[in-house]
């Protein structure tokens, strides 16, 4: 009976010291100051939406962590994007350190046979067209889970793409996701082996800007060639 | 004595933490479903995973962007988010006396939205469970061939500015998840994945079935009509957009 009771009592003080716990945690998650946009009462502050008893305004959050957040990077830079790549050389890099040179993009993956190799193409004869030092074509692959930096290094040097104009990213599932909506490219896995995916060559300034795109497979790439030009200069 | 004290109620704390949880999330249970897409008729095999039982309200994203300023409307990075972003609220972190804070929040981009889960130790659904959870009707967990209940899902299209009801003032389904039809549109993680838009049309590997008149014909499942218009609208969508009339909520897989 004694043990009964101990075991209650037991119970009883954990059950105590949690909803001390939960209710501490939980003021944690929402703690909204709200003030009088006006400040009519000196630095009065609220928990809650209402109107300042003095001139009828509904009051305002304030918070003072609001600092420069993007670390100076233009608005809509992909250098903003803090999400971490694989290079075919076994690298672990951020985009940003890739900025100041021209970026042209694509999404493929290794084991496609109908649309990337003429992707790929594409993407060399821009290079070939171009010809210039300061531009990096990255290629990044839309099936993480089979194209390892090693897979995409042998990728590279079968087709003539080794050096350090390439570069091959792997990333995590849903990071490539996310950069895929940046591109503006749709993909989709419709077996173990195949994805269907859009066709785009993304151009980027040396702020990591979109500057143009190319739709389509083995499209006139005369503009392409001329944005990427000029914006290499 | 002391030690079993602290293991009991270690016990019972990861318990708590669950039963809150519990509050806010549903089980899904997974299992085998054929989309609309699925021109093979293949079936997708969901697993089990938790949903938000309501979508995300104005009040929990105010919440959010007061307590992480750099998704405040006048932070927020042009690359996340289009100048629809938050557009009818009266400040960054004030919604304004017209707005009530009790309905989903839309204008929000998908960006803001995944970020706006993740925070919250959660992830958006994907497309497939989407559309699992959404197929339940109030009584049963697949109502695909249900007329009456598709009928009801198409109704609710037509409805003019449902966005303006609060949440949870639609039905409760099957699965205790409320609103999944006839109050908002909602983001999916890989709402991207759907390839009818104008590139397609220069793409080889496009999905045909999905292509107005074909796909009328071709699509699975005749009744889901509806789907049909949910899968045309989310490939007609980028990410960085803020649409008035889609919102989204969260949802958790569970660990095995």
């Amino acid at each position: 009976m004694i043990k009964v009771f101990k075991y209650f009592t037991q119970v009883l003080l954990c059950l105590l010291m949690l909803s001390a716990c939960n209710t501490t945690k939980k003021k944690d998650i929402v703690a909204i100051v709200y003030q009088c946009p006006m400040d009519c009462e000196n630095g009065k502050t609220y928990d809650r939406l209402l109107s300042c008893p003095v001139c009828k305004m509904d009051v305002t959050v304030i918070t003072e962590d609001s600092k420069v957040l993007s670390d100076g990077e233009d608005v809509a830079s992909i250098f903003n994007l803090t999400s971490k790549w694989n290079t075919q050389d076994g690298e672990t890099i951020m985009l940003k350190e890739l900025k100041g040179e021209v970026l042209v993009m694509v999404m493929i993956y290794t084991s496609c046979k109908a649309a990337c190799p003429r992707l790929v193409a594409d993407m060399r004869n821009i290079h070939a067209k171009v010809k210039q030092d300061n531009v990096k074509y990255v290629l990044i692959s839309i099936d993480p889970e089979t194209d390892t930096p090693e897979r995409l290094k042998a990728f590279a040097k079968e087709n003539f793409m080794d050096n350090e104009q390439w570069v091959f990213l792997q990333g995590t599932l849903d990071d490539v996701r996310e950069f895929s909506n940046v591109l503006s490219v749709k993909y989709k896995q419709i077996s173990p082996i195949d994805f269907s995916h859009s066709n785009i060559i993304s151009v980027f300034d040396k702020k990591g800007v979109l500057f143009h795109q190319q739709e389509g497979l083995g499209v006139d790439n005369k503009s392409t060639v001329d944005k990427i030009l000029e914006l290499s200069i | 004595m002391i030690r079993s004290i602290i293991v009991f109620s270690l016990f019972l704390g990861s318990f708590f933490a669950v039963a809150q949880e519990n509050l806010e999330m549903k089980i899904v249970k997974g299992g085998s479903f054929v989309p609309l897409y699925g021109s093979d008729s293949a079936a997708v095999y969901v697993r089990d995973f938790k949903m938000d039982v309501y979508p995300v309200s104005k009040q929990d994203f105010l919440e959010f962007v007061a307590n992480y300023p750099k998704w405040r409307r006048s932070n927020v990075l042009e690359l996340f988010a289009d100048k629809n972003y938050l557009r009818k609220w009266q400040g960054d972190t004030y919604l304004g006396k017209d707005i009530n804070p009790k309905t989903a929040v839309t204008n929000v981009s998908w960006y803001a939205a995944k970020s706006y889960c993740q925070e919250k130790g959660k992830r958006l659904p994907s497309m497939d469970e989407w559309e699992f959870a959404a197929m339940a009707s109030k009584t049963t967990p697949n109502a695909q061939r249900d007329s009456i209940f598709n009928r009801f899902i198409i109704e609710g299209y037509e409805i003019p500015k449902t966005f303006k009801n609060e949440i949870g003032s639609t039905y409760k389904n099957y699965w205790g998840l409320y609103d999944m039809h006839g109050l908002v549109w909602e983001w999916t993680s890989d709402f991207n994945s759907v390839l009818i838009s104008g590139e397609s049309r220069q793409d080889k590997s496009t999905e045909r079935n999905l292509f107005c008149g074909s796909a009328a014909v071709n699509a699975t499942n005749l009744m889901d009509y509806a789907a049909f218009m949910r899968y045309a609208f989310r490939g007609s969508i980028k990410a960085n957009y803020g649409i008035q009339t889609l919102g989204f909520r969260c949802a958790k897989s569970i660990k095995k």
